[in-house]
């Protein structure tokens, strides 16, 4: 017998196949086929040479990689102290204020920097400032949630005070230590936003200031050099490869500790930093809502009055129809949650049948997370363009390039929760009489249904805010909501600034009415 | 009546059981002793086929079981882990074997409330498992693995973890009710002690290699 011998207690294999089929076929047509047509793309002499010999192509990857490392410095120290007050104490407002950092994460990049440049003054809201700002709002979610899943036990640092140190002794000989490893992973993960940043640069950079994910789209879209788009966004994917690998390195010893029993916070002094990033992060949701009521000098009603008109004067027309973006928004978000459920939900399903053989599935999936959203529509825009596959022009391009950027939002806590049933559970069902199919059903199955369910709200979140693949695949006449408020906000004018803003708000309420019902339905009791 | 003819076991490539054989009479409760480490929890495994056995026989009830797959083997296992479903409350777990038996709603529920009777958690049926003490735990595992009525009943350690006082309180307990529903049964411990007290009759795992049962 070749491979892994068969147990007796393994489900049909027939079964198997059917259920692994869909996953496959989808990681081999919407991952690995686009990636392999990118690079070919890309290798090809006259784009390669011409793009590599551009000295704007140079600037702009030095611009990503600086505001990047500058966004990322930014986040953490502002982050820092707030998520050691969380990691430790409890108080009065606590899970309100992580929930509500984890809201800012997952609001629409381009509502938050609609936000953004609602609040900044002047020139300060456009361009290496505006952009900045935006990151480490958005981002500081990523550092207090990880500093805070890894808590450093009061009990080392009071040893280490019978041992000898003073405060700063301690701080620095082992608290930081032992919140480093913690620190790297949420740098890490605040680089690779930031240095693939689109939404946010696409709203408040200028031409000065792009990443080489908005050069991508500008090149690919603007300019209509596919070739030179692959390269850079081939160039992307290097540079990101080479900065995760380093990472990593430095994250081996992060092991999820225990969670440390919060202590109450005595002092009330103490939640000052709490206090100062809870403004920082409301501030520019804030600034989004009064931001709708402002036109040229004074307060009205216009920006919400014009809601879902598209006149610039009686008879003239902008070409948007922000009432029909509302609607390809929703039945985006539908059709793609519907996609990366299905598809995420049978990936993880095989894998925990199949183990470390189905990880290949898990890696496919995983990969348009790290290779950014606007790769991914550029792969699927060069992919599907020709013979039997030219389905550009329909509708599903859009929710098809949602559903494979939501698509590891399901498989990620679904995983998780599958390798935490242990494998004797499934032992006991058996023992039990319960046959292969069902015993993986009772125990596996019961354990997924809770994080599908997540899954699901988190890939409608994503769906409703995505911007990057969006802005490749969507045909004009089809836009989705953020890309009209990306357009409205480009226009020069007080009421299409206040429209704008206005849809931005109406946006980013839908997403956080998602995101709360998701949330609501995962911490109730009944079903714990 | 449970019989292991020179099973041998390797695991990854190490051979963890050499052609060990054993038997248990109907109604029997035997003990099986070792040090950790020394196979006795992939003995219970074999039984239950949730290891290939690499060769020998498991015979229950006079029927060859070795190539029958776990769920068809009317074996109960107590875990040393306990095990519970997590997303059931206590009936709903006493329950499960009876479900998959096939056992129609009223009589699985006067079934259930039998067994966490003879396990001392009358009341408990719509408890949350994760509300359980460690003892409750281990009771709630043996009334779920006796509920439908195993033709051999296998228990893994499943006294590991207890304070010296509820552990010896419950071996008793527990060894009367397994002499009580006639469960023919293989225990292993690493406890020679606890073995004195639950079982009919002690054997040491080292004594069961390579002599023809």
């Amino acid at each position: 017998m070749g491979g892994r011998r068969r147990s007796l207690n393994d489900p049909p294999r027939l079964l198997l196949v059917a259920a692994a089929a869909v996953p496959v076929v989808a990681v081999l047509g919407l991952v690995v086929v686009p990636a392999v047509n990118l690079v070919v793309t890309a290798v090809d002499g006259a784009a390669l040479s011409g793009v590599l010999a551009d000295s704007r192509t140079w600037e702009v990857v030095w611009f990503t990689f600086w505001q990047a490392s500058l966004s990322t410095l930014l986040t953490v120290l502002v982050g820092v102290w707030p998520a050691l007050v969380v990691a430790r104490y409890s108080f009065r407002g606590r899970s309100v204020f992580v929930g509500a950092l984890t809201a800012v994460f997952v609001l629409p990049t381009v509502v938050l920097a609609a936000g953004v440049g609602a609040l900044l003054p002047g020139e300060l809201g456009r361009g290496t400032s505006g952009i900045v700002v935006a990151h480490v709002v958005f981002n500081l979610a990523v550092v207090v949630r990880t500093v805070a899943a890894a808590p450093v036990p009061f009990g080392v640092e009071e040893a280490a005070r019978t041992l000898g140190a003073s405060r700063s002794q301690v701080a620095l000989r082992v608290t930081l230590p032992l919140l480093a490893p913690a620190l790297w992973a949420a740098s890490a993960v605040v680089f690779l936003f930031s240095f693939t940043s689109f939404g946010v640069v696409r709203v408040l950079g200028d031409l000065s200031s792009s990443t080489i994910e908005v050069e991508v789209w500008r090149r690919a879209i603007r300019l209509g050099d596919l070739g030179g788009a692959a390269v850079l966004s081939v160039v992307q994917v290097v540079v990101l490869a080479v900065v995760l690998v380093w990472t990593s390195a430095r994250q081996r010893s992060q092991r999820s500790r225990s969670a440390v029993p919060l202590v109450r916070l005595r002092r009330r002094s103490a939640v000052a930093p709490v206090v100062a990033v809870s403004v920082l992060a409301a501030a520019p949701l804030v600034a989004l809502i009064l931001g709708s009521f402002r036109t040229g000098d004074g307060f009205s009603l216009d920006g919400w009055r014009a809601f879902g008109s598209d006149e610039i004067r009686p008879g003239l027309r902008l070409g948007l129809d922000p009432l029909a973006a509302l609607s390809a928004s929703l039945m985006s978000a539908v059709v793609a949650t519907v996609l990366a459920v299905v598809l995420g939900g049978l990936a993880v399903a095989v894998i925990s049948v199949t183990g470390r053989s189905g990880s290949v599935l898990d890696a496919g999936l995983a990969l348009p997370l790290g290779v950014s959203a606007v790769t991914v529509g550029l792969g699927l825009l060069i992919t599907f363009d020709s013979g039997v596959f030219d389905w550009r022009a329909s509708w599903w391009m859009v929710p098809l390039g949602h559903a494979v950027v939501a698509v590891p939002f399901v498989v990620r806590p679904a995983l998780a929760a599958v390798r935490a049933v242990s494998g004797d559970l499934r032992s006991a069902a058996a023992t039990l009489g319960a046959s292969p199919v069902r015993a993986w059903w009772v125990t596996v199955g019961a354990a997924l249904r809770r994080p599908l369910a997540t899954g699901a709200g988190l890939a409608a979140a994503v769906s409703l805010g995505e911007f990057g693949a969006t802005s490749l695949l969507s045909r004009s006449g089809s836009e989705t909501l953020p890309v009209v408020i990306e357009r409205m906000l480009a226009r020069t004018g007080g009421s299409f600034r206040a429209q704008g803003h206005a849809l931005a708000v109406v946006l980013a309420m839908v997403t956080i009415l998602v995101v709360v019902l998701v949330d609501r339905w995962r911490d109730d009791p009944v079903r714990r | 009546m449970l019989v292991v003819d020179s099973v041998s076991v390797s695991l990854g490539g190490r051979s963890v059981l050499d052609a060990v054989s054993l038997e248990v009479s109907a109604g029997e409760v035997v003990a099986v002793f070792g040090p950790s480490g020394s196979g006795k929890s992939t003995l219970l495994r074999a039984v239950a086929g949730l290891v290939e056995v690499e060769s020998g026989r498991v015979v229950i009830d006079g029927v060859d079981v070795t190539g029958v797959p776990t769920h068809r083997r009317r074996v109960g296992m107590v875990f040393q882990d306990e095990q519970l479903f997590p997303h059931r409350d206590v009936a709903g777990n006493v329950a499960f074997g009876l479900e998959m038996a096939g056992v129609e709603r009223r009589e699985r529920e006067s079934r259930v409330e039998e067994l966490l009777s003879a396990v001392g958690l009358d009341g408990f049926g719509d408890r949350d498992v994760s509300t359980l003490s460690g003892g409750e735990a281990k009771r709630v595992a043996l009334a779920r693995s006796l509920a439908p009525r195993p033709a051999v009943l296998l228990a893994d350690e499943p006294l590991t973890g207890l304070d010296a006082d509820l552990h010896d309180r419950l071996a008793v307990e527990v060894g009367a009710v397994l002499r009580e529903s006639g469960t023919t049964t293989l225990w292993v411990t690493h406890d020679r002690a606890e073995a004195a007290l639950v079982a009919d009759r002690s054997v040491s795992l080292a004594d069961l290699s390579g002599v023809s049962g």
